[in-house]
């Protein structure tokens, strides 16, 4: 008979088994045994950050670059409460997370033990399932069965609550590697029926547009190789989601750019004319819509989810398809193919004829300066200049303006490549984020395009970069301002810039320097070049500090409560109202 | 413009959706595993996503315990009401969601206990009109009496606000358990 295994054991033994190979984390009291147990084996390695909402971040940007689960591992008590925003973003994101969290012994839960608190009460709602294991003896099981529930279906977080008396006690290992749930077992097939409609309607389509999101990514790489076949196909324009990005090469004649309320002007213009939606994945959040009852008025919408309540949740569909986007795309493909039809070439040129005037508009100019650098710039410059790197490159944000202008002027031409904060817009997300993607990829290029505020969410995981020797590029487009919340306060409240400010800022160079990195400032047009090339030589993590245009707008917006074609291109003129009464209340 | 936005305009989904703001009952019978934080799970979607609950009630149902049932009564639009259970599908211990008002006709039950505290002839009056409601006497002093009743809910309502003319009212009741009709079975 095998050897018994501790809690602790069994809990090392079936990450090794699920092929985890690092595990994000932080000890404390009751999750010493753990600790105990990863000390004396060597086959996963643990990168302790310096704050567990930085554990969950890293886990993420370590799930999205790599289409695997995510690991942390993190104390009872404020270990369990710190990690609650990253449970939350990756649950908003539909990010695989398998979370570990001590608990006190179970003689003492309930009892205002020290370090204690409710974890699987204020996790539950964050996240996708959670567990708290009183056994011993169902612990191989709940750890196999949260890897299972974190990947299967739309992807989220798992959190497994730990007793310390349950870390201690010993029982035999069971490998239930290829776990399931007996009940939750989520559709990954779509109905045929479903699948000859919608190539019916879309070889029927005169005005078609495809709309993918972040369902395409967590549908791995051979799902984005078949929406571009597929568009390539029919000839379709296709624009993507913030989450999205990547799914279809930007660099493709038929991308239209991200749609949404700072989306392109033919990507938002066509969603609104188009006659036939084929939304894969993405799930008509209300960043994408704007105003419900203008959107996209004459479309039929086909829409394939893996998530039966991401259907008719904010927009009535006329064709749901409840399956994996992959799944789902293959068959159509066959479909569409065996048809020996072709969309009415007549109606796709007079399409492309109507998005190409819209395209002409050039809805992402911004005006040049000799003076300022214009962050718009300074990511294009980024961008052109890490492709002469020949290195594969990873973006992460944080969140605000630059995270818009990143989404904007940054392309992604596969997927898994774009880490950024979508559906909770969580700011201090980049910096552990590049922590987690760099770890997987040690040999890519990884910058987290930050804004001064956002970076000091999280701004200690630098010493967690520093620790594990990753290169990451921390490219901070300083404004001084909370742009995002400037720009708000300018169209929305007659420019009083309450409390947006980035007052008493620190010398980031200097900074980085304490941290020991490298440290870079541009201070106007001529140094950008200079200082984006020197942050790119270097083999080592550096902060690049670049001073841009404190009264820079992100456009194209759409304002709250707006339609998709009553956009704003540029400055509102003097005297108008930006935003509606209604409008005003929307976040 | 595009302020007047695209109200009236023929194909607007929105259309459907503007017109069905109709609000309507539906009874669920959620078939979950019977496990901690289950009920939880239930409840705070509920809360969390502002849907209503009108009546809930849970038990076991098998012979081993493992499975319970919830009935829920909630209350919403034609798109909420779908989103409900769309919702409830989506939680891991959920086996399972019937949407008994859709899936045909069913039996819905109610059990009250109800307190009257009252003299002479308004106390003779509660007795005939448990009499008329089948409502059974389940305890008695001089001054009081304890009804039973079942029943739908319409009908222990209007027998509730017939006591509380008479006099001091208690009451306690189950919420709602509902089953289909026929002799098609939910499979738990
Ligand atoms: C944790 C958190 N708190 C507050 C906000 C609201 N918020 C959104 S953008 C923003 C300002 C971000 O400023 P900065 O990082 O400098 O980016 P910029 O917009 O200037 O590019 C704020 C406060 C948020 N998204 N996340
Ligand atoms: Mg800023």
């Amino acid at each position: 008979m095998a050897e018994k295994l501790t809690g602790a054991e069994i809990i090392i033994k079936a990450l090794a088994d699920q092929g985890v190979d690092v595990v994000f984390g932080y000890p404390g009291g009751a999750v010493l045994p753990i600790y105990d147990a990863l000390f004396k084996q060597n086959r996963i390695r643990h990168i302790l950050v310096r704050h567990e909402q930085g554990a969950v971040h890293a886990a993420e940007g370590y799930a999205r670059s790599t289409g695997k689960p995510g690991v942390v591992l993190v104390t009872s008590g404020p270990g369990a409460t710190n990690a609650v925003t990253g449970l939350t973003d990756a649950l908003c994101d539909s990010i695989p997370i398998v979370c570990l969290t001590g608990q006190v012994p179970t003689h003492l839960i309930g009892n205002d033990a020290f370090q204690e608190c409710d974890t699987t009460g204020i996790t539950r709602p964050c996240t996708k399932h959670n567990y708290l294991v009183k056994k011993v003896e169902d612990l191989s099981r709940t750890m196999h069965e949260a890897f299972y529930v974190a990947t299967a279906g739309r992807p989220g977080p798992v959190v497994i609550d730990i007793p310390k008396d349950v870390q201690f006690a010993a029982t035999d290992y069971t490998n239930g590697k290829s776990a399931s749930h007996k009940t939750y077992k989520p559709k990954l097939k779509a109905d045929r029926d479903a699948i000859e409609q919608a190539a019916d309607l879309l070889l029927a389509a005169k005005k078609p547009v495809v709309y993918a999101g972040g369902g395409v990514i967590n549908a791995g790489p051979q799902a984005s190789k078949l929406l571009t076949e597929l568009v390539r196909m029919t000839n379709f324009p296709c624009t993507l989601t913030l989450m999205g990005l990547g799914a279809f090469p930007a660099s493709e004649p038929q991308f239209l750019g991200m749609l949404g309320m700072h989306g392109t002007y033919e990507a938002n213009w066509a969603m609104h004319d188009a006659d036939v939606i084929l939304a894969v994945g993405s799930r008509f959040d209300d960043r994408i819509t704007g105003r419900l009852d203008a959107f996209a008025p004459n479309s039929k919408k086909i829409h394939i989810d893996i998530d039966p309540s991401s259907i008719n949740k904010n927009v009535r569909v006329d064709l749901p398809i409840v399956a994996d986007a992959g799944h789902a795309l293959q068959d159509l493909i066959r479909i569409m193919k065996a048809r020996q039809r072709k969309p009415d070439a007549a109606a796709m040129e007079r399409w492309w004829a109507q998005i190409d005037e819209w395209r002409a508009r050039d809805c992402l100019a911004y005006g040049a300066s000799k003076e300022m650098i214009k962050p718009q710039h300074a990511i294009r410059r980024l961008y052109e200049l890490s492709k002469t790197t020949g290195k594969d490159t990873f973006i992460t944000t944080e969140v605000g303006q630059h995270q818009m202008w990143a989404a904007q002027h940054f392309h992604f031409d596969k997927p898994n490549r774009w880490m950024t904060s979508g559906g909770l817009g969580t700011m201090g997300y980049g910096l552990p984020a590049a922590v987690g993607t760099q770890l997987a990829h040690p040999d890519a290029l990884v910058v987290d395009i930050a804004g001064e505020a956002s970076i000091q969410m999280n701004i200690q995981e630098l010493s967690t970069a520093v620790q594990y020797r990753l290169p990451v590029k921390v490219f901070i487009l300083n404004n001084e301002y909370m742009g995002m919340v400037r720009q708000w306060q300018e169209l929305l409240h007659g420019g009083r810039y309450s409390e947006s400010y980035s007052e008493a800022l620190p010398d980031f160079v200097k900074l980085a320097d304490a941290y020991g990195m490298k440290g870079l400032r541009a201070m106007g047009p001529d140094d950008l070049d200079g200082t984006i090339q020197e942050m790119l030589d270097h083999d080592g993590p550096v902060i690049a500090d670049i001073l841009v245009d404190k009264a820079e707008n992100c456009y194209p917006m759409i304002p709250s409560g707006a339609a998709h074609n009553d956009m704003l291109l540029g400055p509102v003129e003097e005297g108008k109202d930006a935003i509606g009464e209604k409008g005003k209340v929307l976040v | 413009m595009a302020k007047s936005g695209t109200v009236g305009q023929p194909g607007s989904a929105y259309m459907i959706v503007d017109q069905d703001k109709a609000v309507r009952r539906h009874t669920f019978a959620v078939i979950v595993d019977n496990e901690p934080g289950v009920l939880a799970r239930v409840i705070g979607l509920f809360s969390g996503r502002g849907y209503n609950i009108e009546s809930l009630t849970v038990s076991t149902v098998t012979a081993d315990e493992s499975v319970s049932r919830i009935n829920i009564v909630t209350t919403g639009t034609e798109m909420v009401i779908e989103q409900i259970k769309a919702q409830l599908s989506r939680l891991v211990p959920v086996h399972d969601v019937h949407d008994l008002t859709l899936e045909g006709p069913h039996v819905e039950r109610e059990l009250a206990l109800i307190k009257v505290r009252a003299k002479d002839h308004q106390r003779r009056e509660s007795l005939r009109i448990a009499d008329v409601f089948d409502a059974k006497v389940a305890d008695t002093t001089l001054e009081s009496f304890v009804f039973i009743i079942d029943g739908d809910t319409g009908k222990v309502d209007s027998f509730v606000d017939l006591m509380r003319a008479l006099g001091d009212v208690e009451v306690a009741r189950s919420g709602v358990v509902a089953i289909g009709r026929g002799t098609e079975m939910v499979t738990v």
